[in-house]
Parts: C-alpha cells; structure tokens; sequence
C-alpha cells in the first residue's frame, strides 16, 4: 500500500509492538503529530522534550520494552541530548525520533536546523538520517532491533520533513540483515566450565552484579547461583532491584556510598564474580587497590566493557541469562564440591557478618528534626513490594539506594552512569503510564525537582498519580557535602536561598502539596499522599547538614571509608 | 607501540566521523588515516596508524568492532604485511644540486613527475620507512611541500584480509 513516510513511521512502530510515546510536536514533525491526531498510538505529551526522552527511558526501564520518543528539529531535538546520553550510559533501549529540515535544505544553517547525527553520535548505540522514502520501513526496523538487541541502547532516527511527505509502498522488513553487527549471545561453555571451577575453589568468593541483570531479566538465575553456592552479592547503584536487598546474602551497594560490609568484602575476596556489571570509577575507587586480592571473573555482553578498567583472569562475553543458567546447570553436577565450597566459606560469610554487625547500613533518628532516611524507611515500610521509586541525583538518591531495600526486579529507576538531576519525575511519569494501576514515587531533593518541576502539568493533565517526595534542606546537598568535607565548608553557590513554596506550586498545577515539617508528620503525610488520588507532591523539611555516609573520598581506595560516627 | 589496523567499514554517510571520532571521543592516538572504497563499492577500507600499550590497542579493536558500521577489523601488527604508502615531495633545485637529486630519485626507484627551474617534484611509493629515508636525504636541498598518503597495508601471502 502507498503510504506517506509519517504514516509509514507510525505503521512501523505499531508492527514493532510501540502503543505509546512521549514527545512535543513543531514544524518539522508537524506532519507526524496530523497522522497522530486520528492513530491508536497514545501520545503523551510532556512540557519539555528531555522530559519526553527522559518519560520514555523511565517506561523502558520498569518494562523492559523500548521506549519511543519524538521530538521536532533544531531546539526540540538538542533538547533531546541529555535524555539520550542518560540512556546511553544506562544502556536502555529507546528509539528518538526527531523532525529534520527538508533534506535539499540539510547544511544550510536553515531554520531549526541541527547536525543531529553528529551531535549525538557519542552518545547513541547507533543513528540514521533518512535520507530516501525508500530506506524508510528498513531504518526503522534495524532501530529498534539495534536497541533491543546485544547490550541495549539509544537509537535515533533523524526524519527529514520532505521524506515524511513523500510517499512509497509500505512493507515492513521480516529481517534485518546488519553485517557489523552481530551481538555475541551464548557463553563459551569452556570458559564456563573453567568459571565453575574457580567458583568451587574459592575461599572467599564475591558477586558483584549490575544493572545487567535487569537487562538481561537474569535475576532468577542470579538468587539461584547466590543460594546454591552462598556467595554474598554486592550490588551496583544500577542493581539495587536486581537483587532481593533483606536477602541474607545481599551485602548492599558498593562503592563510593558502599556499604562498609560491601566494601570490605570486595577489598578482601579471593574470587570476584562481576556479572552486568562495568567497574565504574565510582564502585572502584582508586583502581589499582580494587580486589586486589581477588582473581576475576568477568561476565559480559559488551566486549569492551572487559578488561577496560581492571584486568580480568577470566572473561565470559554472552547474554547472563545464557551463561548464568550454563553455570547453574554445571555447578548442579557437582554437588559433592558445592557442599565443600559452602563449608569452606563459612568462615567468610562469617567474617562479613561481623562486618556488617561492626558498622551495619544506619542513621541516627532524631526527635526534633526529619531525618531523610527515616522519610525513605517509612515510604519503604508504606508502600507495596512492587512499587516503583524513581530518583533524581544527589544525596536522596544515595539515601534510597542505601535505605530503600528493593526486592522486585525493575522497581528502582535511577540515573546511574550520566547523574542526571530532573530525570525522576520524568521517569516517574513513564513508569506510571505504563503501569497506571502501581504505586510509582520519584524520591527528590529539592535542587533536582526543580529541574523539571514543569511535568507537573503533564501529571496533572493525563491523571497520572505519581507520588513525589522531595526530601527538602534547601541545600544542593551533594555538592554542600564534598565542600563541607573537601573544602572548609565553602558553601560555594549551594544554599538554595530562595525556599520554594512547593505546596503552591503543586497547586498552581493543578496537583495536591502535603509538608511535613515535624518527625511524627512524617508517616501521616506519606499516608495521606499515598490515599489521595492524582499527583501529590510531599516536601518534607530534613535536618539540613545531613551527609551520605559511608563516603569513600575521590582518590582512595573503597576500603578507605569516611563512616557515619 | 605502533599498530597498523585496517578496518572494513560500511560505505555510507558518516562512517568516517563515527570512526574518528571514537578516536577523539576516547583519546585514543591516530597516527594516519586513509579510506577508499574497496572491490565492493558497499564497502570501504580504512587504513589507521596508532600507537598504545596491549590494553589500548584492545580497546581500540574491540570498541572500533563494538561500532554497527564496522565490518571487519584486522590488526597487521601480529600478521606479516606490505605496506605502502605514496608521497608527492616538491624539493628546491639550484644549478648544482639538480644532478643529486635526480640520483637519489633512481637510487630509490621514484620519479619526478613535474619540472620547473627551480624545483623538482618527486612521487615516492614504498615503506613509510623508505619515505622517511628519502625525504632525510632531499632535506639539505630545501623542501618546499610534503604531502604523504599515510601507508595503507595488505597481508602477504594468497589468505584475504575480507569479509567472512
């Protein structure tokens, strides 16, 4: 059949499984937003288009599915950058969309014009510049495979306006055919093997997983592997839902706002397991010194993410799914050296027990002012298991990793890689239209809400009742914290000196305001909020000068914590 | 230590900048870069010289294989190869030196392909080694312009460095 190229585009999305995307309509998607108009794709509309990319990396990352976004040229599209680096770093699988001038005007500095193609090079998978009506169906296909597929990422397609009018017969592609591209999924059963072995030789073994095994919706396997060899599991920033955290063998985040348990274990294990996971210099620390005891061994789909930064005894690259039920299934043949592997770390586990009894994952309430942890421990303790916190980035984020005990895959949507501030409520958004009927809360501090406090009105407008908690010191408190400890409590342009009525600002949107300022407000305001119907913005009142503990300072190395006193 | 790499690359709009710029964007060393088409004219060859210890030039390979639109990538280094690489050079000739010139051009099998009176200019193929060499020796004569290929490399023998 004879189609236009935005009746093609929307065709095609509907084939790839898409029912809903987050964009901002203008000139150059004009064309697109008129097939819009009369289609069955839900479009949301958020009030900025990061917000937009930022919605549709939050619906990807509880569903698993790949998130749609479109935004017009020029300004729309530049908009787009940080939400796209956000998933790049993350590897979530999204596609963007974005208006391009006509192509007989592409280069001429015309209106609304932006290399998008070179502008968002580094931080995609892959991107396309439609260039021919004819490419059209086949651009779209190989996207979203490129995004779904091997280690997920962005994708974005640039769509001129003159080729969204044009016409041609549609017919979508079976197949795609991507010689440079074929993504490496089954696990060497060799190097498997050779894997088990160290894993039944090991005294004092570690998993260090990351955000992989969302990816990978490996987690099944990986509490199998972790209770039939009990081996303690520490957990990425990217992980934290990836792993049961009131699990006895979870060990908690590690890194630079590890735990201390985590932390020591990693610093003294003789076997470390990374499965997803990709030595960020935030879970290292001084690398030299990280698990220097250790041997390695590397679990991977991205190649280049083995041996980058530490260098490994024994790489796996494949899909976890596949090489951790390969590993299961040998390590289930030896069931003799399983029961030796388990009493022979006794004393490790051991060893960890009395770690975390020395310096356990805690805060000191307090009777006179709101403790931040005390907010994110009563919202865990008032929330069902399968609720979806989102968070900004800074130290409510930390906070939540630290406090919030996840236990169901998918559940803990956060910018890890890029720290994006104003990505939660966002996010927050997608994951509600996604799920319309679970709890979804956005976890924020009061300097990253006002990021992109604007999609406020995209809650309001689509009643999507997101819960939002700003954990509120009128600080930039991340920041504050490294130039109170780093920098003589120079207080260098992050006292926010200006509160925020956020209560009227909720309001003026059209959404409920709640203020907590008094500790014993706190679990009557989260209930409210939590009974009332539509959006509801929390702010609660912390005790200011609150810091993130444990801390391991730039430079050092992971067991060289600043602790909570 | 240098690397001679070849990549095979999709011949399409912007391959070329994905390519460098993983280069840049990773602070990555590159030496010399030379692209054409190859015997498929969907495909293109890019000949690169960079320098790095075994853990970057890992990097290097498997990030360049890591992008959609690479196809192949062969480090040489390991492999026995030719290597060639062409250079225009435009050398200053005075009265006395005209002669010289001319024999160091026979001695290293190049030519002089343009003539005025006052300059000689010299087409050179061979190892960057022997570029080297030459340009060393015209070098007290005055040279005017350098303009070098970057070497581009095959393996030896009858096994092809192509698509599987």
């Amino acid at each position: 059949m004879e189609m236009t190229g935005s009746q093609i585009l929307l065709e095609s999305l509907k084939l790839e499984g898409v029912d809903t995307v987050f964009g901002y309509p203008g000139g150059a998607v004009i064309n697109i937003y008129d097939d819009l108009f009369e289609s069955s794709i839900n479009h949301i509309l958020t009030r900025h288009e990061q917000a937009a990319v930022h919605a549709a990396d939050g619906y990807a990352r509880c569903t698993g599915k790949v998130g749609v976004a479109i935004a017009t040229s020029g300004p729309g599209a530049t908009n787009t950058v940080t939400g796209i680096a956000t998933a790049y770093m993350d590897s979530i699988p999204m596609v963007i969309i974005t208006g391009q001038v006509p192509t007989p005007l592409i280069g001429n500095d015309a209106f609304q014009e932006a290399d998008m193609c070179g502008i968002t090079r580094p931080c995609t998978k892959h991107n396309f510049l439609v260039k021919d009506i004819r490419e059209l169906a086949k651009t779209i296909k190989e996207a979203f495979y490129i995004a779904r597929t091997g280690r997920p990422g962005p994708v974005l397609i640039d769509f001129p306006k003159d080729i969204q009018v044009a016409s041609h017969k549609f017919s979508y592609p079976d197949k795609v055919n991507l010689r440079g591209y074929k993504p490496t999924y089954s696990g060497n059963i060799r190097q498997i093997e050779k894997a088990a072995k160290m894993i039944l030789e090991a005294k004092k073994p570690v998993l260090y997983i990351g955000g992989g095994i969302n990816l990978s919706a490996a987690n099944d396997e990986l509490l199998k592997l972790a209770e039939m060899t009990k081996i303690p599991v520490t957990t990425t920033l990217m992980a934290m839902s990836a792993f049961p955290q009131r699990h006895p063998l979870a060990l908690g985040m590690l890194g630079m706002h590890g735990t201390f348990y985590a932390n020591m274990s990693v610093t003294e294990c003789d076997l470390l397991i990374a499965v997803g996971s990709r030595f960020d210099d935030r879970v290292t620390g001084r690398i030299d010194s990280f698990a220097e005891k250790a041997k390695v061994i590397h679990v991977d789909i991205d190649p280049t993410s083995i041996g980058k930064n530490v260098l490994v005894s024994l790489p796996i690259v494949g899909d976890l799914k596949d090489v951790l039920g390969k590993l299961l299934g040998s390590l289930e043949q030896k069931q003799e050296s399983l029961k030796r592997l388990v009493a022979a770390t006794e004393d490790w586990r051991l060893m960890i027990a009395e770690w975390k009894e020395r310096h356990p994952m805690a805060y000191r309430q307090s009777k006179t002012v709101i403790k931040p942890q005390y907010v994110i421990e009563k919202i865990r303790e008032l929330t069902n298991d399968d609720a979806i916190i989102t968070t900004e980035v800074g130290q409510h984020q930390m906070w939540t990793a630290q406090f919030f005990d996840f236990s169901q895959p998918r559940t803990f949507l956060t910018s890890g890689g890029l720290g994006t501030m104003g990505f939660g409520l966002p996010a927050a958004l997608g994951a509600q239209v996604a799920y319309p009927e679970r709890q979804v809360i956005d976890i924020s501090g009061d300097g990253s809400f006002q990021m992109n406090s604007q999609e406020l009105a995209t809650l309001v407008q689509y009643r999507l009742p997101v819960k939002i908690v700003i954990l509120n010191n009128n600080y930039l408190g991340m920041v504050r914290q490294w130039q109170q400890m780093f920098f003589e409590k120079r207080y260098s342009q992050t006292v926010m000196e200006l509160p925020i009525d956020f209560i009227k600002l909720a309001e003026a949107y059209g959404a409920t305001g709640l203020q907590a300022t008094k500790v014993e407000e706190v679990e009557e305001t989260i209930k409210k909020a939590l009974e009332t119907p539509g959006p509801v913005l929390m702010n609660f009142k912390i005790s200011r000068e609150e810091n993130v503990l444990p801390m391991v300072p730039a430079g050092k190395a992971i067991n060289e914590m600043v602790l909570a006193s | 230590m240098k690397h001679t790499i070849s990549v095979l690359v999709e011949n399409e709009f912007g391959v070329l900048s994905r390519i460098s710029g993983l280069f840049s964007g990773r602070g990555f060393n590159i030496e010399s870069l030379s692209v054409a088409p190859t015997q498929d004219p969907d495909v293109s060859r890019m000949t690169l010289v960079t320098r790095g210890d075994d853990r970057i030039l890992e990097q290097i390979t498997k990030q360049l294989n890591k992008l959609i639109s690479t196809i192949k990538v062969v480090d040489f280094t390991d492999e026995e190869f030719i290597e060639r690489e062409l250079a225009l050079i435009k050398v200053a000739t005075e009265a006395e030196s005209r002669a010289e010139a001319l024999r160091i051009v026979d001695i290293f099998r190049a030519k002089v392909i343009d003539v005025t009176p006052k300059s000689y200019t010299i087409e050179i193929t061979g190892a960057p080694a022997k570029v080297d060499a030459v340009l060393e020796l015209l070098r007290p004569m005055g040279i005017k312009e350098v303009v070098r290929s970057g070497p581009v490399v095959v393996g030896r023998g009858a096994k092809r460095s192509w698509i599987a």
